[in-house]
């Protein structure tokens, strides 16, 4: 529900990183989404694209990378994928676990379009 | 295609200004809880009852963050509490950077306690840190047993669960042991207390555990 808020981030942080004279060149804004992230991704996108319909960035595309929940057990190491929300280590039931991944909401990299790409 | 490589988290500047207010609140001793549920769970209803209690024990102080009107903050301020309104004009969740306004606004002056309502809403509020020790999720048993397995982000992120409204069992389909499991399994570190507003349930131990301000614990 509050992905809305989470494009505007994202547009402000694209428009500091990329110099003011390139910003029309941007094609694609790679960013990485945990599971748990609390984020849907479609809507994401769909927020994304009506923001900067009157900026310069309009041509710019999220790549969105879903990152799946991981977690290793404390207590006999074990790494496994968390489903359904169960936080307990399938090997030996320990509750003790360290979550890997499944947190992100990351800006990972930006594209531009060079010069040439341009007049296509 | 040429590429920049920049590697930042979306929410950077909402943690560094979190991570700001928490420092403050640190140097100060000041232990704050971010209480988060969906609308009508019963936070204000708990406050308004740990105030009571905690009468003449400990002073507290409460930030109020609401989609509109500052009927919330009026509740509060009854029990002689210093207490700030933030009003997001429909933004679902606070952030850090309301929250430091909110602070310019309020009389610190021997605060050991701050408590920060959060917009009622079961989903955003989880991303947004606001420099608090602990996320306390309130659950009452009008919403049903299923809950943390529909909201789990929340629960996951949430060092304290509070089951509200638990003199209306018998009359709801909610099983408090079905429901604690659920929220075990996502977060088994989760601190369970079970209350109730209208009859004083549970707020002895919630209010001791207040007093011991225990953030090794969670
Ligand atoms: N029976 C019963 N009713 C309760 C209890 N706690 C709160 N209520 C009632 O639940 C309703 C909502 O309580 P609030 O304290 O306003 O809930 P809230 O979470 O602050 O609501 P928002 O700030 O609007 O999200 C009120 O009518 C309360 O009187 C309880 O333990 N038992
Ligand atoms: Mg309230
Ligand atoms: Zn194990």
């Amino acid at each position: 529900m509050h992905e809305l808020a989470i494009a505007q981030n994202i547009l402000e942080i694209v428009q500091q990183s990329v110099p003011e004279n390139q910003t029309k060149s941007v094609r694609g804004i790679r960013i990485r989404v945990g599971q748990m992230s609390g984020i849907v991704p479609d809507s994401l996108d769909f927020c994304f694209s009506a923001i900067i319909n009157d900026t310069h960035l309009q041509r710019a595309r999220l790549a969105i990378e879903q990152v799946p929940t991981l977690s290793q057990c404390k207590t006999c190491a074990h790494r496994f994928g968390i489903e359904d929300w169960v936080f307990t280590c399938p090997v030996c039931q320990s509750t003790n676990l360290e979550l890997i991944s499944g947190k992100e909401l990351e800006i990972v990299e930006i594209e531009l379009a060079d010069e040439g790409d341009e007049a296509i | 295609m040429s590429v920049i490589t920049i590697e930042r988290k979306v929410l950077e500047k909402n943690d560094q200004l979190a991570q700001r207010n928490r420092l403050f609140f640190e140097e100060r001793g000041i232990f704050v809880l971010n209480l988060v549920s969906s609308p009508g769970a019963g936070k204000t209803s708990i406050l308004e009852k740990t105030f009571l209690e905690l009468r003449g024990s400990m002073r507290a102080a409460v930030i109020e963050g609401d989609v509109q009107t500052d009927l919330d903050a009026q509740r509060v301020a009854k029990y002689g509490v210093p207490v700030v309104q933030i009003v997001t004009l429909g933004a679902c969740h606070l952030e850090a950077n309301l929250v430091q306004d909110a602070m310019r606004n309020l009389d610190f002056t021997g605060v050991e306690l701050l408590f920060i309502e959060n917009v009622g809403n079961l989903v955003c509020p989880a991303s947004y840190d606001l420099g608090e020790q602990a996320k306390v999720v309130v659950l009452s048993t009008t919403e049903g047993d299923d809950k943390p397995l529909k909201y789990p982000s929340m629960f996951l992120n949430s060092s304290l669960l509070i089951i509200n409204k638990i003199d209306l069992i018998p009359y709801v389909n909610c099983d408090l042991n079905r429901l604690k499991n659920n929220a075990l399994q996502i977060n088994p570190k989760l601190r369970i207390f079970e209350m109730s507003c209208t009859t004083g349930a549970g707020f002895p131990e919630w209010c001791n555990w207040l007093k011991k301000k225990d953030v090794s614990s969670l």
